[in-house]
């Protein structure tokens, strides 16, 4: 897992720790761009992230912990779509099928303006040889089994990911 | 004037967002011989610099970058 070779290309290690689809766009995003670029990248899934690894995608938004998350509406005239839409966090939290509604929104917004679906990107890094590692301890804590996860996944623990991540030229924590 | 180079291969990421343009450069590149040449279009404000970064990063040369009628071409020799 250690870089010996010094001309080995630049390596990104990503932590990918929470998974609602506003945030499971961050690694998969510098991931693939940084595979892109020949850097060799590893993103290591752990606690909520975990579920980013499962073979159907089901991250959802959800307006807890999104303080005046603006909304944009993926429909109508332009000044329309434009508007920020703040949310209330709080109240509307609780108003049911708000989560669904807000991720909805969100997805049909990013598909509008040519964001790549976060099943593309994660499917862009497979291809390029990102390793995707899930995280031992949150498997035994989440009750997750292998065969929960994409083939293409490695299991691996907190000193498996640090000693790969000592060697990075760049370390993400999202 | 977009030509400035003969192309061997084109690539047109219009309506594509970062980091689908990089991406997409990336394995379009893999498929060239050293010293051919690769045209990217883009409508991505973004890609400008990403092209650049991505240039210096991965050694490929980016001969040409232009802009046309709210498009972003660019022109990239693979190494």
């Amino acid at each position: 897992m250690s870089k010996s070779d010094p001309n080995a290309p630049k390596r990104l290690a990503l932590v990918a720790s929470k998974g609602t689809l506003d945030w499971a766009y961050p690694p998969f995003i510098l991931g693939s761009a940084a595979a892109a670029m020949g850097w060799e990248v590893g993103i290591f899934f752990t606690f909520y992230g975990l579920t980013l690894l499962k073979p159907q995608l089901t991250a959802a938004v959800s307006p807890l912990g999104n303080p005046a998350m603006p909304m944009k509406m993926p429909f109508g005239p332009e000044g329309f779509q434009n508007i920020n839409w703040a949310m209330p966090n709080l109240l509307m939290a609780n108003v049911p099928g708000f989560e669904s509604v807000a991720t909805s929104l969100m997805k049909q917004t990013f598909h509008n303006k040519g964001v790549a679906t976060v099943e593309e990107l994660r499917e862009a890094c497979v291809d390029m040889d990102v390793r995707l590692i899930g995280c031992q301890m949150t498997m035994d804590v989440f009750g997750f089994k292998r065969e929960d996860f994409i083939k293409e996944a490695e299991i691996g623990g907190a000193a498996m990911f640090l000693e790969y991540a000592a060697d990075a030229e760049v370390n993400l924590f999202v | 004037m977009t030509d400035v180079f003969k192309e061997d291969q084109v690539l047109d990421c219009s309506g594509m967002l970062c980091p689908m343009p990089v991406v997409k450069t990336s394995k379009a590149m893999k498929e060239l011989q050293s010293g051919q040449i690769l045209k990217m279009i883009s409508t991505d404000p973004g890609a400008p610099p990403d092209m650049e970064a991505w240039s210096r990063q991965t050694g490929n040369a980016l001969l040409r970058s232009l802009t046309d009628d709210g498009k972003f071409i660019f022109f990239l020799q693979k190494k």
